[in-house]
């Protein structure tokens, strides 16, 4: 009986001690916060630049001003439906996409000598220029695959080169951030998807560069001149073309002699045109 | 050269001689000595316990690797022979064979694979499963058979009211360290007992116990053997049996009448087996020198607390457990002494 | 015997080439000379294409003080100044020289007589070694001159020469010692000269007993210079490791040799400060180990600088079979060669062949814990910790293990019996928190 009682009273003693501790030391936060990180995707990825969704949720309910974050998992619905919950304005962003800036599959690229060390670029990188005589395109190591939270990326056996799913891509930049040679590069996924790039990323002179590579961009400036809107530019002896600029004309495409600018999700061309075309 | 390309790699470019292989082979010819002694003393049951123990625990690694784990095979590194080896030295030679395949699935499955294969484990494999069937099974793991040879070769080394004594038959019963306790809770002094024992016996293994903590020559060999190769260092079994000698010590100066002397203690139960074997696994032991002392000295005192005043009469295995646990904080505050922190001679 | 105390190995010594006198390589078709051949700065180009140039006018000047002069090596035009690729397949801006004949410039003493005597003062001797290009030559490339200025506020008393040469395979500064005694010894004088010390040691493992008698004997005429022998043991040539082996004073973490009074130089270095003071011939040439299980003519060559390493090897017996790898420098910290035709810079102390069998590395298998990575370390690190943190990216922890006190010596590689690449992991961590550390300074100072 007195067992049951000192029982109860222990009991008692410990859930008012409970209480008032729990009263105490209560964090006040805002509730609005669960809630935002409730829509939020819930990947953690870290791509908005926070150590993850919580963060993101966080700063969105504090700031006055939105539109410098955004959640590229979650894209421009989940952003506005946030937004709207906040009573603020969200930013619009076009989506992005992952896409690998090289060409040099082992067919195109002939590997010079073999590398034996740990299993990543990033050691790889710090020894030395890679397999083959292109210092500037993909190792191969897929450290952009281990990177990658949503198995978006994969390397593909016969290639050797990392390949963008574009259904599971969120654009959230791990794979930018985890690659040595910072060949990936996030542009406009474009309109039904379409959307054309330079596959190099090799600055040698042409010679040198095709030598050590047949798809490699040799400088050669063609592209440049051929293009109408003036979208492409050409530094250190590599073209580039910006998204914004880019009408999606494909007159580059056609025109570069190592097939190195590639078109994605474009309908296939009259069979006249198609023989320069490297459409993934 | 690889189809006429050099091979490249970042330095070093060249690899010493070790390998796990070659160090689990050491450590298994290590244990030659202790099991020629064991068979000698126990027969050919020794064989039958160790065998079955060994296949038991390399069948499992093979078959939870390939099917549970979908990895590459592991067994040819050898660490199962070895687990296996050693729960086998940790049964009392009658053990039932279903007991010890048991055994040796608790120590492969839930010991060593279940925590990712070797080298995640935190305990020690072959010591779970050995408390597992003590635990589980403690009138067989405790019923040890006394020597058939003790009799014939050295007469009476082993106390004949023990067997008059013993609960199950005639010709089981426990081990020294058993006995001891229960004489001395019985109200025996130690001079009574002494009389009794035969510390040479005791050094080349004519006592009842499990199979391989028996020997204690046969196994400071395989120590001397194993330091000689550079597989384990001193730290550890130097540790644990320096302290538990002078833990020991210090009892019997204080009261020789109602403690056993250091010797006894250090040549009984499976001080040196633990010691040496047991508790220098890589795996679950400390990476820093003074880290493996620690480890060391808290295990020795443990089995002593344990042998001294706790219910069971032989605490190695626990103790060994139980310092497996605080080996991650042992490796978290005692860090390998620097270069260059601290110079002896600056200007 | 002396020798460093905490860790190290001792890993097959394979001095196959060390009866080898040293030969003169047969000069090449044409040099490249890169002009960054030291740690530092790369040097600036004087030259224009299409330049006469003669053996040993300076082609490149540094640019800053932490950097080196650059010399022609042979006599011919200049062909290119362009970028061209290093051992590593990484292209670097370098001056590529067709050779025409070998027409020395005039100030260069070619003859044998050996000059012991040297009146000039200090200043003097300094700028002869700065002007004649000399690098820390045992593979480090440091700028001399850099290491030869001491700061305000220091004080060097002890100058410790590494005629250690604890990497398996080489032989260059065995045979140099052997064969240029009396010039080391006179270089070392100057240094001591330079540095205003009293004392200097010249540190020698003792497999090379016949080194250590031969300048022992003969430093009995030099008072300030003594030789001490050392026990065999990797990595001792590691300037702190030396140090501590033959002075016991230990250079405290991120500190340099001169905090505890101490400058460290190759006996390589000390020849050529020999040279380039008394002969006045700048740094265009340096000995180099061809070496290799399986090659058919190890040597010791005196080789021009820029001289591809192809021709090396090609002189030596041309590549074995069965080579898997060629190093440039040795087995332990060595580079592996991508590009065999490559020039030889100041830095490269040897080639060294290995046959495939063990070029490849074994698989990796899982760590067990057993510890030997962390009693090799000779810096008393974690190496199994520190390579797990440095391949999850977990700077912060790496940084307050002191990953920066790794000096890539490699011995944990070596040792583990699981074959893991402890070191590849820890170099780029360590690469990581030096950056870092050097953002966080930079921003501090703003």
């Amino acid at each position: 009986m007195i067992a049951v009682l000192i029982l109860c009273a222990i009991g008692a003693v410990a859930a008012v001690l409970l209480y008032v501790i729990a009263q105490k030391f209560r964090v006040e936060e805002d509730p609005r916060i669960d809630d935002v990180e409730k829509m939020l995707p819930g990947a953690n990825c870290g791509g908005c630049g926070f150590p993850g969704c919580r963060g993101l949720a966080d700063q969105l309910v504090k700031s006055e001003d939105i539109s410098s974050l955004y959640c590229s998992v979650g894209g421009g619905d989940t952003m506005k439906r946030i937004a709207e919950y906040l009573g603020k304005t969200a930013a619009e962003k076009e989506p992005m996409i992952a896409v690998v800036r090289c060409n040099g599959s082992c067919d195109k690229r002939p590997h010079t000598n073999v590398y034996n060390g740990a299993p990543s670029c990033k050691v790889e990188a710090a020894l030395y220029g890679g397999e083959t005589g292109c210092s500037y395109g993909c190792l191969g190591n897929g450290d952009c695959v281990v990177a990658c939270k949503f198995g978006a990326i994969t390397i593909n056996p016969e290639t050797r080169l990392p390949e963008v799913d574009e259904e599971k891509c969120t654009a959230c930049g791990s794979c930018v951030t985890a690659c040595p040679k910072g060949i990936i590069e996030l542009r406009k996924k474009g309109i039904k998807g379409r959307r054309i790039y330079v596959g190099c990323m090799n600055q040698d002179k042409g010679a040198i560069a095709r030598k050590a590579c047949l798809a490699a961009c040799i400088g050669c400036g063609k592209c440049a001149k051929t293009c109408p809107f003036e979208a492409i530019t050409l530094q250190n002896n590599l073209a580039y073309i910006d998204a914004e600029k880019c009408r999606l004309c494909r007159k580059c495409v056609v025109e570069c002699p190592t097939g190195g600018i590639r078109e994605v999700n474009f309908p296939p061309r009259k069979p006249a045109e198609t023989t320069s075309s490297t459409g993934a | 050269m690889k189809n006429g390309k050099l091979i490249v790699s970042p330095s070093p470019h060249i690899h010493g001689p070790l390998s796990t292989k070659r160090l689990m082979s050491d450590v298994l010819i290590a244990l030659i000595p202790a099991f020629i002694v064991s068979v000698i003393v126990y027969g050919v049951n020794a064989l039958i316990v160790t065998a079955v123990s060994v296949a038991g625990c390399v069948l499992f690694e093979y078959l939870i690797q390939k099917y549970l784990l979908k990895g590459e095979p592991t067994i040819g590194n050898l660490s199962a022979i070895v687990t296996g080896v050693l729960l086998g030295f940790n049964l009392p030679s009658t053990l039932p064979i279903w007991m010890i395949l048991l055994g040796a699935l608790v120590a492969i499955g839930v010991g060593k694979m279940s925590f990712g294969g070797l080298g995640c484990n935190p305990f020690n494999p072959a010591l779970v499963g050995r408390v597992f069937l003590l635990i589980s099974f403690p009138v067989q793991m405790t019923g040890f058979v006394t020597p058939p040879k003790v009799d014939s070769l050295s007469g009476a080394s082993m106390p004949t009211e023990i067997n008059a004594d013993a609960v199950t038959d005639a010709v089981s019963g426990p081990t020294l360290l058993g006995y001891v306790k229960e004489s001395l809770a019985n109200g025996l002094t130690t001079e009574d007992i002494a009389n009794r024992l035969s510390y040479n016996d005791m050094l080349l293994g004519f006592k009842s116990g499990s199979l391989g903590e028996i020997a204690a020559m046969a196994l400071l060999l395989g120590f001397l053997y194993m330091l000689c190769r550079k597989v384990i260092t001193w730290h550890i079994p130097v540790a644990v049996l320096g302290s538990m000698f002078i833990f020991s010590g210090i009892t019997w100066l204080i009261d020789p009448m109602h403690y056993m002397n250091p010797a006894f203690h250090l040549l009984t139960g499976g001080a040196i087996l633990g010691a040496v074997f047991m508790a220098t696994d890589y795996v679950t032991s400390p990476m820093s020198h003074k880290g493996m002392l620690v480890y060391g000295v808290g295990i020795g005192v443990i089995t002593m607390l344990i042998r001294l005043w706790g219910s069971y009469p032989e605490g190695m295995s626990f103790a060994i457990l139980i310092m497996n646990a605080i080996v991650p904080l042992i490796n978290k505050y005692m860090k390998p002494k620097r270069f260059g922190v601290c110079p002896a001679k600056i200007r | 015997m002396k020798g460093f105390r905490k860790g190290g190995i001792h890993p097959p010594e394979y001095k196959i080439s060390k009866k080898e006198a040293i030969q003169d390589m047969p000069l090449p078709e044409s040099v490249v000379l890169p002009l960054g051949q030291h740690i530092g700065a790369p040097a600036t180009p004087c030259v224009q294409k299409g330049d006469r140039v003669l053996v040993g006018q300076i082609i490149g000047t540094p640019n800053g003080f932490v950097s080196s002069y650059i010399h022609s090596s042979v006599s011919g035009t200049v062909t290119a100044i362009d970028n061209q690729p290093d051992v590593r397949g990484l292209r670097s801006p370098s001056i590529t020289i067709k050779v025409e004949g070998d027409q020395w410039l005039e100030t260069i003493d070619r003859s044998d007589a050996l000059i012991k005597n040297c009146t000039l003062p200090r200043e003097a001797i300094l700028k002869k070694i700065t002007e004649a290009g000399i690098v820390g030559l045992g593979g480090a490339t440091f700028p001399a001159h850099v290491k030869l200025t001491i700061p305000q506020g220091k004080h060097a008393d002890v100058l410790i020469i590494n005629g250690v040469e604890c990497e398996p395979f080489l032989t260059a500064d065995h045979r140099l010692m052997l064969e240029k005694s009396e010039e080391i010894l006179i270089g070392v004088d100057l240094l001591c000269k330079v540095l205003g010390v009293d004392e200097a040691c010249i540190g020698i493992e003792n497999n090379k007993p016949d080194a250590i008698e031969r300048l022992s004997q003969l430093s009995l005429n030099y008072p300030r210079i003594k030789v001490v022998p050392l026990r065999v043991r990797y990595p001792q040539g590691s300037e702190k490791q030396l140090i501590e082996a033959i002075s016991g004073r230990e250079v405290p973490s991120g500190k340099l040799p001169l905090d505890v009074g101490v400058v460290v130089q190759n006996v390589g270095t000390a020849f050529a400060v020999y040279e380039a003071v008394q002969k006045n011939k700048p740094l265009f040439e340096r000995i180099v180990t061809v070496t290799g299980r399986s090659l058919a003519h190890t040597s010791n060559l005196r080789v021009r600088l820029g001289t591809p390493i192809s021709s090396l090897i090609d002189y030596c017996g041309g590549l074995p079979e069965d080579v898997g790898k060629v190093i440039c420098g040795g087995p332990m910290m060595g580079r592996a060669i991508a590009n065999i035709n490559a020039p030889v810079t100041k830095g490269t102390s040897g080639i060294v062949t290995i046959r495939e069998k063990g070029a490849v590395r074994k698989q990796p298998q899982n760590c067990i814990k057993c510890a030997k990575c962390v009693s090799v370390c000779c810096m008393g690190l974690e190496p199994y910790l520190i390579s797990k943190l440095a391949r999850l990216e977990r700077f912060d922890e790496l940084e307050a293990l002191h990953v920066t006190d790794c000096l890539e010596c490699g011995s944990c590689s070596y040792t583990c019996p699981a074959n893991l690449p402890l070191l590849d992991y820890i170099r780029v961590g360590k690469a990581e928190v030096l950056r870092r550390i050097r953002i966080n300074k930079t921003q501090q100072n703003k």
